[in-house]
């Protein structure tokens, strides 16, 4: 069995590990870390539940290596907002019903993320199709596309201040 | 779903990964994105002893601009094709196709040379570098080559890269004189892959089309120009009706893919109707 030492940044901590080279990011996350918050739903890089910021950009870690992450700045939905004091994306979803049973919302919190550091005021045509690789079979989507103007318009408000 | 056991390798230079694959004939597979070949890997459907991982190679990404042509690595991915200023304005086709593709977190890790070199039959980028008459770049271990993407695309799944080489950038030509672009796409609604792509290039002088390259994916077992489109477009007025009649005559010498979302008959129809749309989409931009 190979394996190969990784170092990565994780939610700005440095971890050291071992692992196989089959070991898929979103196992190591899940598995080896106990980041349970990034969730498989497909395994098949269509659902988007699985979505981290890799080197600050939104991947699907079902369908990236641990190994190809060593030297990565990785950011999970565990490292978004902090204990007792919501991001405002997180707090969008919750001020604005984004979610029902929530199995995709991690995913698509980090899809925000990336979409919100690009685009700071998108408008809903560009919401939706920053949002084509996350999957919900609960809310029909509205309510996600609101959560992210709430959002959008509160991180605004930040910068401005 | 986990892959059967493999080591992996990571090159740091276009020679060192060159020297891995002879090393390793045919146990080793090429790996840069990954966005075709992990997923082949879980549903061990390759199952290579050693993958070597091209993706740090720095001088493999990224696009540059000449006078003519523009040459993109072979490691650039379809965002960066999708944001990049220069090539909206010389090559608007590109953003416009590779905003097609996949999602926003395939188009994230997927690569240009990647999805060229997999020559999946229903990839988007192969009627794109053909309507684009693309130059590929190909290092192995007897030196560089460059092939013409009409002979570049051999069957399916098979690209013109041999095992041991390495495609390492692509060039396309920039059109001169009043020329207009556009890929159209059926998308399939679950996968996003193209049931049907037509990608076209024409050139428009007095009122006239004077040159057209019409290319289609999806359609069969690989990618291929529409040359009796092309031909029955050079002289005539843009027009409906003349677009008309000339994607009319698309499909000669397609054997026609069918599956079951859609049959070898569907195809036929769709490549008719979106060689049209393609085509006066593009003669639109001419304008």
């Amino acid at each position: 069995m190979a394996t190969h030492p990784i170092t990565l940044m994780i939610n700005g901590k440095e971890q050291n590990s071992d692992v196989e080279s089959r070991k898929l990011l979103v196992h190591y996350l899940r598995d080896d870390l106990g980041l349970t918050g990034t969730h498989i739903g497909c395994e098949t890089s269509q659902c988007g539940a699985c979505t981290v910021m890799l080197n600050g950009k939104a991947v699907k870690s079902c369908t990236v290596f641990a190994v190809q992450a060593d030297g990565a700045e990785l950011l999970t939905i565990e490292g978004i907002g902090k204990e007792g004091e919501l991001h405002p994306i997180q707090e969008g979803f919750w001020e604005e019903h984004g979610l029902q049973c929530g199995f995709c919302t991690p995913g698509m919190i980090m899809s925000t993320y990336d979409l919100l550091q690009k685009n700071p005021n998108p408008d809903e045509h560009e919401i939706r199709h920053a949002l084509h690789g996350n999957l919900c079979r609960c809310t029909g989507y509205q309510h996600i596309v609101k959560s992210i103007q709430y959002a959008a318009k509160k991180m605004q408000g930040a910068a401005a201040d | 779903m986990i892959p059967s056991e493999f080591d992996y390798v990571k090159a740091g230079s276009v020679k060192e990964a060159l020297d891995l694959l002879k090393q390793h004939g045919d146990d080793a597979k090429v790996l840069a994105g990954g966005h075709s070949l992990i997923p082949l890997l879980k549903l061990r459907l390759a199952s290579p002893a050693v993958l070597v991982d091209i993706s740090g190679i720095k001088e493999l990404s990224g696009v540059k601009a000449g006078d003519k042509s523009v040459t993109i690595g072979a490691l650039t991915t379809h965002n960066d094709i999708e944001h990049d200023d220069s090539l909206k304005q010389s090559l608007p086709i590109l953003a416009e196709a590779a905003t097609l593709i996949g999602d926003p977190m395939v188009r994230n890790r997927g690569t240009f040379g990647g999805s060229l070199a997999h020559a999946d039959p229903a990839g988007d980028w192969p009627a794109v570098a053909l309507a684009l008459d693309a130059k590929m770049h190909i290092s192995g271990p007897n030196g560089e080559r460059t092939v013409e993407a009409n002979d570049f695309f051999v069957d399916i799944l098979t690209s013109d890269v041999q095992a041991g080489e390495l495609l390492t950038a692509i060039d396309l030509p920039v059109p001169s004189g009043n020329v207009g672009m556009s890929y159209q796409k059926f998308a399939h609604p679950a996968s996003g892959y193209a049931v049907v792509g037509v990608a076209a290039v024409v050139t428009v002088e007095g009122g006239k089309c004077t040159n057209a390259r019409v290319a289609v994916t999806g359609a069969g077992a690989k990618a291929v120009r529409l040359t009796a489109v092309e031909d029955a477009l050079v002289g005539k007025e843009l027009t409906d009706e003349h677009v008309a009649a000339a994607a009319e005559q698309a499909g000669d010498g397609i054997d026609y893919l069918g599956d079951i979302y859609a049959s070898e008959d569907y195809r036929a129809h769709l490549v008719k109707v979106f060689a049209k749309r393609a085509v006066l989409a593009a003669a639109k931009n001419a304008k």
